[in-house]
């Protein structure tokens, strides 16, 4: 003990007080500083670009959910219109036939209407046809027959017997 | 472990094998005394020179064709404080005496260098004697603020400190990521940071105090290693070093110490009243005493130790040499100290981080904030926080 207290310097204790204290305050000054300074804000930035990538993970993962809700909805929707349009054309066809027959029906009244127009004018020019034809045969006839009296009654007689028409 | 294992026998029994068959080296012992260091007494009384401080940079000694012994180094300033004031002058005019016989007159004050130690003669004498305890008698120990050995590795250090970190602040300017040896440097700085700043002293009050702790680890580790190179630097081996050290931990944790602190310290709650001015002296005589001493004895210890251990086993080559023969106490003396010195560069690396680490520890300890009104939990349990925690470890 005696020893350790007789080497102890109270210079060399002085000295190195003195060379700790300006070493302290040059080290933090040029290098701790600087050094943790620069190490806090590389670590900042370390945990921000972390942060950063991890909402973009976030944000894609929501916007894939949301395509995919899109796309099925879209399914959805296409699915519908096409059996809408079925159901569209189907009535369509539908419609168009009833159309048709009605159409068809109408058409073949009117000529059946026609028809019978037709018809009926036609019997009434022949009947005026076989009236004036008689008529002109019944003034030959009679025109012939009448030269005398008793052809002309024969006549009469012949010809009432034959028009026994209708 | 296992490995060592082997390779201890392997030692054994090549020493064995060459102590047998070699001894071609026992040359005689009776020469006449030329300085060379030589036998154990020698050794021993070298060791002891080198574990103290010294006024001048020797390097190496040797004895030349002529017989004379020479020594190789460089001197360093000698700054004195006397009775008739200020002295200045370098340490090569002592001519690398350590008895006394060679006395330096400066201003008008006459100094002899003994054992290490520089002292005034009084003004009647003219030459220094000693009392049968080898203790000067007619002279007086002086103020020595010499630039000794110590003091210029101190300055070596700081000078490596600041070149190494300052540039690896210089790179941060340019780059976030620094290169080259830089890469080395930002790990530790990380680690101090991180492993003995912010957990000892508490993630609130660290960034205070990391400054102080970066400076200090890394000058008695730096240090620490300086004194493993063959310049044979003590420097963290001087007690007034790591007492100076220790200091400094003593006033930043004194001075930052909380109202929470002096009050656990002078009148500690919780206990009856009766015993607390009894806890208060143990409190002060810890604080004061036992802290600061824990720090400048261990680490003072530790180097010091160290020194002596590998300097022993390197003299294993001078005095086994006639039991062993010059090549195998040279092989004992190499391996044995190569062995100690691995160890040694471990050592360095946990007296710093030891001293770090306790200095934060008992700075976190002085402003550390504890909540009396501690939060309970559904079972009425007290939940436990990190503060309370810690103080539980210490």
């Amino acid at each position: 003990m005696e020893t350790l207290l007789n080497d102890f310097s109270p210079g060399l204790f002085v000295m190195q007080t003195v060379i700790l204290l300006a070493l302290i305050f040059l080290m933090v000054k040029f290098a701790w500083k600087p050094i943790i300074g620069s190490l806090d804000e590389r670590e900042s930035g370390i945990k921000a670009a972390l942060e950063a990538a991890e909402n973009a993970r976030r944000e894609m993962e929501n916007l894939q959910a949301d395509n995919q809700k899109l796309l099925q909805e879209s399914r959805l929707e296409r699915e519908n219109m096409l059996k809408e349009a079925r159901e569209i054309k189907k009535s369509m066809i539908e419609d168009a036939k009833d159309e048709a027959k009605n159409q068809a029906n109408a058409m073949i009244e009117q000529a059946l209407e026609a028809i019978e127009n037709e018809k009926r004018s036609a019997m009434a020019e022949l009947k005026n046809h076989v009236a004036s034809l008689s008529i002109e045969i019944a003034e030959k006839v009679v025109r012939q027959e009448l030269e005398n009296k008793d052809k002309q009654l024969e006549l009469v007689e012949s010809m009432l017997s034959d028009a026994k028409l209708n | 472990m296992k490995i060592a294992q082997h390779t201890l026998k392997l030692l054994c029994f090549l020493l064995i094998t060459l102590s047998g068959s070699i001894s071609f080296a026992a040359n005689d012992t009776t020469q006449k005394d030329t300085g060379e260091i030589n036998t154990s007494e020698k050794v021993k009384d070298y060791i002891a020179h080198h574990i103290k401080d010294s006024h001048d940079f020797h390097l190496v000694s040797y004895t030349n064709d002529a017989g004379e012994r020479k020594h190789v180094g460089f001197p360093l300033p000698v700054i004195l404080w006397s009775s008739n004031g200020l002295a200045t002058f370098m340490s090569s005019e002592f001519h690398h005496t350590d008895d006394g016989s060679v006395i330096v007159e400066k201003n008008g004050s006459k100094f002899v260098k003994v054992h290490s130690k520089i002292y005034e003669l009084e003004p009647n004498a003219s030459s220094i004697s000693f009392d049968d305890e080898k203790h000067p008698i007619n002279a007086n120990r002086v103020i020595d603020f010499s630039i000794t050995k110590s003091v210029f590795g101190m300055l070596v250090a700081g000078i490596l400190m600041l070149l190494l970190f300052g540039g690896l602040a210089r790179q941060y300017k340019k780059t976030a990521i620094p290169k080259g040896f830089g890469r080395v440097l930002e790990p530790l700085v990380i680690y101090v940071r991180d492993e003995i700043a912010r957990p000892n002293v508490g993630e609130k009050h660290y960034r205070k105090f990391t400054g102080y702790l970066l400076t200090v680890f890394f000058f008695i580790w730096v240090l620490n290693l300086m004194g493993l190179t063959p310049l044979g630097f003590n420097v963290t081996g001087q007690l007034a070093v790591t007492a100076a050290l220790a200091v400094f931990t003593l006033i930043i944790y004194t001075v930052s110490g909380n109202a929470d602190y002096w009050k656990h310290m002078l009148w500690m709650p919780g206990v009856p009243v009766l015993i607390r001015p009894f806890l208060a002296v143990i409190e002060i005589a810890g604080a004061f005493i036992v802290k600061p001493f824990s720090l400048l004895v261990r680490l003072f210890a530790n180097i010091s130790a160290g020194h002596i251990i590998v300097m022993s086993l390197i003299a294993i080559m001078v005095v086994m040499k006639t039991e062993l023969g010059a090549f195998g106490s040279t092989l004992l003396s190499f391996v044995l100290s190569l062995f100690i010195t691995l160890i040694e560069l471990l050592v360095a690396f946990l007296q710093a981080y030891i001293f770090t680490m306790l200095s934060a520890l008992f700075i976190g300890m002085a402003v550390a904030e504890h909540d009396h009104d501690h939060k309970h939990d559904d079972h009425g349990k007290e939940s436990t926080d990190a503060e309370d925690v810690r103080s539980e470890f210490i």
